[in-house]
């Protein structure tokens, strides 16, 4: 197949290409969640994000909270932000953060003013912001300008057999034309943590991957109350076939194919090494791992599935994969690209790849993923640990 | 083309059932995922879908590739054409 050169994005101010022109109202916590889905309601085309937490967190936790904020809002996929919060500090420092790549962002805080008043200026903001959005034009960008996360989930048998391997075939296609990639999920390599190593482009990130990875080993041995033998991998996973950690380890590795990866990231930071491959230290969460390789700027993802994960991310597009026929027949609104005919071996692994090239492409274009059309808006902050 | 085993890589010491199961003494045809080329191999036991068979004997200690990669230890001899599960392989993590 021969790979197009381009694709329609919307250009931002900052230089990255959007794959949405999505306007957000930001909540900075918990508490202002409320407000925000007032304004969401009172402006048609804007959605609220709201989520859980923002309050007494402290340390490299309220750091993540911040970046997870920043990031969301600084994702081109995004237009034009409004930020609100019930104090004005936190919300400026967000305001600030996501001023930075050039877009409209401006913040409200609840306190002195209540709800009703705060609604009634965010929403004349928030019209005239969706408004001045709506003008804008989706224009040709280089391929180069995507930035594809991947993670995988409700995992069976034929992810490791031929949905992953299908992502990493279009990683071999796409890594050379100079795309951003990255990959998480620290927990499911456990297995593969030494042949994963390998696989960083330099020393330096090999022996920050292999530092990561023994942090987290470390935690699970701290908190376990004896090794994961037990539960990695699970009965359910016995039941279907697999018999090591290691072997779901290698099934879940697939997905990145021959690269190598350029750098570690931590959750939701930003690369900042230019094209390549990165991973990123996330839980295997679904929605957790999205919402944060969304707030580092990434802006469409791919997600494959064996039994049917059905996880959607409000500024990120997700696009599904399965290679489980059965899961196409009994829940196909969930599923984007049809991989099926590899266990038949009516498709083989390359035409897999070029089939989700295609849709991914049709996708950054503006075709709807199945989680957007259902509505999938999973914005999950990643908790490090517990507040003060 | 249909198959009834899939291979990852060349390397690979053991292959999955992609039909519903495969039964004693079936003449099964397997897939070369890597070069995409073609094998075959008769069984020895009924393996259902998602399980492997051994493409060789194997013995005690021996080392299981799938993907190309090592994903435990034999820990009960097999013959070529038996089910490859945890009653003859074991981790070799814990």
């Amino acid at each position: 197949m021969k790979i197009p050169k381009s694709f329609l994005g919307y250009k931002r101010e900052n230089g990255r290409a959007g794959t949405r022109n999505h306007v957000i109202i930001l909540p900075v916590d918990d508490i202002s969640n409320a407000c925000a889905e007032a304004v969401a309601n009172n402006i048609k085309g804007t959605i609220a994000l709201p989520h859980s937490y923002g309050r007494l967190q402290f340390g490299a936790d309220l750091e993540l909270h911040f970046r997870t904020m920043i990031g969301t809002g600084s994702n081109p996929n995004v237009a034009a932000v409004i930020v609100i919060g019930i104090e004005p500090k936190w919300t400026k420092r967000i305001v600030d953060g996501i001023a930075k790549t050039g877009k409209p962002v401006e913040g409200f805080h609840i306190e002195r003013t209540g709800d009703i008043g705060t609604v009634m200026k965010a929403s004349k903001k928030a019209q005239e912001f969706v408004m001045w959005a709506s003008e804008k034009q989706r224009e040709e960008c280089p391929i180069s300008d995507l930035w594809i996360s991947v993670k995988c989930g409700e995992s069976d048998t034929t992810s490791g057999l031929a949905s992953n391997p299908t992502v990493g075939n279009l990683m071999d296609k796409l890594e050379p034309l100079g795309v951003h990639l990255c990959f998480g999920e620290t927990s499911e390599l456990t297995g593969a943590e030494k042949v994963c190593a390998t696989r960083g482009a330099t020393k330096e990130a090999s022996d920050k991957f292999m530092k990561t990875w023994s942090s987290y080993n470390d935690f699970i041995l701290k908190e376990a109350t004896d090794d994961l033998s037990e539960s990695q991998p699970t009965a359910g996973n016995i039941a279907g076939g697999l018999t090591t950690i290691e072997e779901k380890a290698f099934g879940n590795f697939q997905k990145i194919g021959s690269c190598k990866f350029v750098d570690v990231l931590e959750p939701a930071e930003e690369p900042k090494k230019g094209k390549g491959l990165y991973f990123m230290d996330t839980s295997s969460a679904a929605a957790e791992c999205v919402t944060l390789q969304a707030a580092a700027g990434f802006n469409i993802h791919l997600f494959p599935t064996g039994q049917g994960n059905i996880v959607g991310n409000p500024i990120e597009p997700v696009v599904k994969l399965t290679a489980n026929p059965l899961t196409v027949k009994g829940m196909g609104e969930h599923i984007d690209c049809d991989v099926s005919k590899i266990l038949s071996r009516e498709m083989n692994l390359s035409e897999a790849g070029d089939k989700l090239i295609e849709t991914t492409l049709r996708v950054a274009n503006g075709r709807l993923t199945c989680a957007e059309a259902l509505g999938h808006k999973e914005f999950v902050m990643t908790k490090l640990y517990r507040s003060a | 083309m249909s198959t009834d085993i899939i291979i990852h890589d060349k390397k690979d010491n053991v292959g999955v059932v992609v039909i519903e199961k495969i039964t004693p003494k079936q003449d099964c045809k397997c897939w070369i995922m890597e070069d995409d080329s073609s094998t075959d191999i008769q069984s020895m036991d009924e393996i259902p879908l998602g399980h492997k068979i051994a493409m060789v004997d194997l013995k005690e200690g021996d080392t299981i590739l799938k993907y190309g990669h090592d994903i435990g230890k034999v820990v009960k001899s097999i013959k070529k054409g038996e089910h490859v599960h945890v009653h003859n392989v074991k981790t070799k993590k814990w």
